[in-house]
């Protein structure tokens, strides 16, 4: 008998033996993941900065200063940035939890649900603000 | 064994016994070390979760001022609340833990700093940074503006 032969992919004997390769949409999930990342870098600064100016500022203020195109704009990238980088993490924060197939199908749309609908009720917030 | 898939579910652990293997979270329980690396993981998820929530309060904020002054001064009375400015620290602490490792993570992705002791550090960088940025915004916020 010769030895066993040696593996030099990276690759679990598990995958091996289970010969399914990637899913095909993996990829997309771990590249948006990380575009929206980069992406929330400058815009969550951004963020911060406008909270600490806006600190102790009156609903006069607040609607002046997303009066200003510029803070609209920014805004709404952030809010994009922001709620679809959540909805990446918590889909993969509820598949590593949620071991009932129904269950996790049912909780990602769900929590799906629930961002779509704050993400566009920040949209119209700042738009109405704006406009 | 109920389901064929079981079959999958069956491993050997470094001393060679043969085990049930562990489903996530198994960094929590006796399968795993406690370290640097596992500590700064999961505090990555947990601030991942407490900004998720804090997103709720960005909402609240933003649909308040959009609603009118009656509905802005309930909210400006709820977030200015002692409990408000505790979930608001909160939500700082866990904001720029999770933007200072999530650098940390991109680093990673691009190849750089995953030699156990560049890890090590880069990982104490992070509760450093953490802790200067969050302490530097309430003391901006309380005596500057």
């Amino acid at each position: 008998m010769s030895t066993d032969p040696t593996i030099h992919i990276m690759r679990s004997n598990l995958g091996r033996a289970r010969g399914l390769g990637s899913a095909k949409t993996g990829l997309h999930h771990w590249w948006a993941q990380r575009v929206t990342a980069i992406a929330l870098l400058p815009l969550s600064l951004y963020f911060v900065l406008t909270v600490l100016s806006l600190d102790h500022a009156t609903r006069d203020q607040v609607a002046a200063f997303f009066a200003e195109p510029w803070n609209a704009v920014l805004y709404l990238c952030l809010i994009a940035a922001l709620f679809y980088h959540l909805k990446l993490g918590v889909q993969v924060v509820l598949e590593d939890y949620v071991h009932t197939e129904s269950t996790k199908v049912a909780s990602i749309l769900l929590v799906n649900g629930v961002i779509v609908f704050c993400a566009l009720a920040c949209a119209v917030s700042i738009l109405k603000l704006a406009l | 064994m109920k389901d064929v898939r079981e079959a999958l579910m069956v491993g050997r652990n470094t001393e060679g016994r043969l085990v049930r293997r562990p489903v996530s979270p198994f960094m929590l329980g006796s399968a795993y070390k406690f370290q640097t690396s596992s500590l700064t993981s999961i505090m990555h998820r947990i601030t991942s979760c407490a900004l998720g929530v804090g997103t709720l309060l960005l909402t609240y904020w933003l649909v308040s001022a959009a609603s009118g002054d009656g509905a802005y001064s309930i909210a400006e009375a709820i977030l200015g609340s002692w409990f408000g400015i505790l979930v608001l620290f909160g939500f700082t602490v866990a904001l720029f833990y999770h933007f200072c490792n999530g650098i940390r993570h991109l680093a990673w992705d691009a190849g750089k700093g995953f030699e156990l002791p560049d890890m090590h550090r880069s990982g104490g960088l992070v509760v450093a940074a953490t802790a200067i940025l969050t302490l530097a915004f309430w003391a901006l916020a309380f005596f500057i503006w």
